[in-house]
């Protein structure tokens, strides 16, 4: 018990502040403030799994998010019947061409010594499959995008529930990490910041751009929610009633019959929003919890230890014949589908797609700054990281706004400085956050809740 | 066939094009390849450092602009750079003595400064932000065309038009002469190359007598002069926001590293291949075969590789063949 004190004290003052948010802005605030601080917590474990447990960097955290939106989109969207009448075909027999040079490049890469002409054949494969590809797919997309535009002009997806999305997303995510360990892998650190940080842009141009399958630039609105409406909400019988009891105390005071009805009214839409974030709520905890679960038998478990060992001394584990570079791998990929999870369970909560919404500050530099805050290799330390970041992120504009008027409480409110300075209130964000980062890895490198290993 | 018109048409839209945008993409790999060569680490702040750069031209550029000085036909901002140089750098030494040092000091792995950089590039970002604001800004004034596209068709009788503006011309001239002089000063004289040394074997160097925190200094000062030219150029040819300079430090890092990171000359390079392919490849060359090909073999499509939208995908692919194949770079950087 003493032993998780800091723990404990930690993340009561963490709620304490969001219940005080909630008191003092509304609860509907404080609700989407947790909500998006749970995703973030997700994010951050799947970066300290990968930081953390085997130091590896990953700055691609961006492009994983932005796939496991995809698969939120591709899982929950009904099929577009027309556009895929229309070049389904192409497309399909595009993709088959695809894996099938795929297959051709390894066939050769695997049975043939290295050559001169081994590299020729390759790179002829491949150009010439880009070619034939392009010519098969190119009336294909265009048909597909000519289906009603501004509607679809997309192929749509399977038309599930949008809940198996967050499986889905979590092996899009870790496929891509695959392909990228496999590649970027054997890099130095901070050449593999750099990489990975380049091929999430290359994954976003691509969701941006490619709009016979994502909409593009266009969006995606309107996805369905595993969690009730607000409008039916507001019309069944049993949640009015639910609203009423909690707010009999207030109701009885009104004694007026029709204004005791507009006040019901009132306390019901509110409550309807609040009900449903808190349905979102319970979704994202049980993902946390699970993962928590699974991330700390994970650490104290044999694999954890090794993980370790390798990240503190790769020469040394390599010769104890640990496979390094497998073993960095798989981490890559379980971290970055952890990722993907995370992008999922953000589109569910919004609601929607929207591939320009993707950019490196928010979904990669963002996250790791939660991860540093909250202490590298402790998932506890993560996951605080996740919610305090967030947390400050979304409060800093109040703070700010406070900060500024009472710098500047001398100066008359047409003062051109603090008319400026209310303008560019958004922006104390950003130093808050680089701050903050500058002083913990100053002064506390291991962050607020430092990794704790215990040798028996 | 017309083949005159048809390289006036990829003078016009791919040659003098990349060879500005590379120039300033090459001003900016020399200042993450000098920072990581001398200080290793990757400067994850470069695209914001150069954005604060630029901030001050623009401020000073609209003081001179208020007090009525300009230069004629020249942009009022090459008036503004010394001054905006002299702010940048003094920026930089005072992020290096409160932030840098301490990290160098213990000797830190590069990750460390690398995240340390991170909380430097929100500051700065944060900064820029609330003293400029985060919108669209051009500071361009003088004359804007060297040659009208119209002028040149009058002037040869030809079907095309070659236009050349005028910061296309500033843009060359200005990174010709910064990176020479920056090689000679590199090659030939004690100080460059003492920095040489420090970079090639820190513990050599400093054995031989060469004093770091001198190296320190003159490096922060050469990054903060190529910081700002290279971005205030950049900005007079297109324009000033700080998201688009955030996000140019990705082509940034590429044509550092696609060049060999550490290493100027290839870092210098790597601009120009960065910029040219990205345009080589986004180019839609129907017109140039239009000219080229007889009639009957005229091609129907845009015959475009990629479609633009991949501009920037174009380079960091090029840089994941490059880490791939040849990781310390085309010109032999520092290996990995």
């Amino acid at each position: 018990m003493r032993k998780n004190l800091n723990v404990i004290a930690a993340y009561s003052i963490m709620m304490g502040l969001i219940i005080l948010v909630g008191i003092f802005q509304s609860w509907n605030i404080a609700l989407s403030i947790f909500n998006l601080c749970l995703i973030s917590a997700v994010m951050t474990m799947g970066a300290n799994i990968q930081w953390g447990y085997a130091g590896l960097i990953n700055f691609g955290i961006m492009g994983f998010t932005a796939l496991g939106g995809l698969a939120a989109v591709l899982i929950s969207v009904d099929p577009v019947q027309e556009a895929w009448s229309a070049g389904g075909s192409n497309i399909l027999f595009s993709l088959f061409l695809i894996i099938a040079m795929v297959l051709a490049v390894r066939y050769i890469l695997k049975n043939y010594k290295k050559s001169k002409n081994r590299t020729y054949i390759v790179a002829a494969i491949i150009i010439l499959g880009i070619v034939i590809i392009r010519f098969i797919s190119e009336p294909g997309i265009e048909a597909i995008e000519d289906v009603e535009p501004a509607k679809t002009g997309f192929l749509g997806g399977l038309g599930l529930p949008i809940i198996f999305s967050w499986v889905v997303g979590a092996f899009f995510a870790g496929g891509l990490a695959f392909v990228i360990g496999k590649v970027a892998l054997g890099l130095r650190a901070d050449y593999l910041a750099i990489a990975t940080l380049l091929i999430s842009e290359i994954v976003i141009a691509i969701i941006k751009h490619e709009d016979w399958l994502t909409r593009g630039v266009k969006n995606v609105i309107g996805l369905k929610r595993p969690a009730p409406y607000e409008v039916n909400l507001q019309e069944t019988e049993w949640f009015i009633n639910l609203v009423e009891k909690f707010n009999s105390g207030k109701l009885a005071l009104i004694s007026d019959i029709t204004e005791r009805q507009a006040a019901l009214n009132q306390f019901v839409i509110e409550g309807s929003s609040v009900f449903v974030k808190l349905c979102y709520s319970g979704l994202f905890l049980v993902v946390v919890i699970i993962l928590l679960i699974l991330t700390q038998k994970a650490l104290y478990s044999p694999w954890g230890r090794m993980m370790r060992a390798i990240r503190d001394n790769e020469e040394a584990a390599n010769a104890m014949g640990k496979n390094v570079v497998k073993q960095h791998l798989l981490i890559f990929v379980l971290g970055s589908a952890i990722v993907g999870i995370a992008g999922a369970m953000l589109v569910t909560q919004d609601g929607l797609f929207t591939p320009g919404s993707y950019r490196p500050l928010r979904y990669t530099f963002l996250i790791w700054v939660m991860v540093i805050v909250g202490g590298s290799g402790n998932n506890f330390g993560a996951i605080l990281g996740g919610f305090v970041v967030w947390f400050l992120w979304i409060e800093a504009a109040p703070i700010g706004l406070y900060l500024v008027n009472l710098t500047t409480a001398g100066l008359d409110d047409t003062h051109f400085l603090k008319v400026h300075l209310i303008e560019s209130v958004p922006y104390f964000r950003f130093l808050m956050m680089g701050v903050g980062l500058l002083v913990i890895m100053r002064y506390r490198p291991k962050g607020i809740l430092p990794e704790k290993i215990e040798i028996k | 066939m017309d083949f005159v018109n048809a390289i006036i048409l990829l003078l016009n839209y791919i040659f003098v094009p990349a060879l500005s945008y590379g120039s300033q993409l090459a001003l900016g790999a020399i200042f993450v390849t000098l920072i990581y060569g001398i200080l290793r680490f990757a400067n994850f702040a470069t695209g914001d450092m150069m954005s604060f750069g630029t901030m001050f031209v623009i401020l000073f550029t609209w003081y001179f602009q208020s007090v009525g000085i300009n230069l004629g036909v020249f942009p009022t901002a090459l008036l503004a750079i010394p001054f905006a140089v002299i702010f940048m750098v003094s920026y930089m030494l005072i992020i290096d003595k409160f932030v840098f040092k301490y990290y160098r000091i213990k000797k830190s792995p590069p990750v460390q400064l690398a995240m340390v950089s991170i909380g430097v590039m929100f500051v700065t970002q944060a900064v820029v932000r609330i003293i400029i604001g985060p919108s669209d800004r051009r500071f361009f004034d003088g004359e804007k065309f060297l040659i009208k596209a119209g002028e040149f068709k009058e002037m040869t009788g030809l079907n095309e038009g070659l236009a050349i503006k005028s910061t296309q011309v500033i843009t060359i001239i200005v990174t010709l002469i910064l990176v020479s002089t920056l090689f000679w000063f590199l090659n030939k004289t004690k100080t460059g190359k003492s920095m040489r040394a420090y970079s090639d074997n820190e513990d050599l160097a400093l054995l031989s007598g060469i004093d770091p925190k001198k190296i320190v200094i003159t490096t922060w000062i050469i990054a903060g002069i190529l910081a700002t030219i290279g971005g205030a150029l950049y900005g007079l040819d297109k324009s000033f926001k700080p998201f688009t300079y955030f996000n140019n430090m990705l082509p940034i890092f590429a044509a550092a590293i696609v060049g060999g990171i550490g290493n100027p000359f290839g870092a210098f390079l790597g601009g120009y291949v960065i910029a040219f392919s990205e345009i080589l490849l986004t180019y839609a060359y129907r017109k140039f075969f239009m000219y080229v090909l007889p009639e009957s073999m005229e091609p129907d499509g845009l015959v475009q590789l990629l479609s633009t939208d991949y501009k920037f995908a174009v380079s960091f692919s090029i840089l994941v063949i490059v880490l791939l194949y040849r990781p310390s770079g085309i010109f032999k950087g520092k290996v990995l």
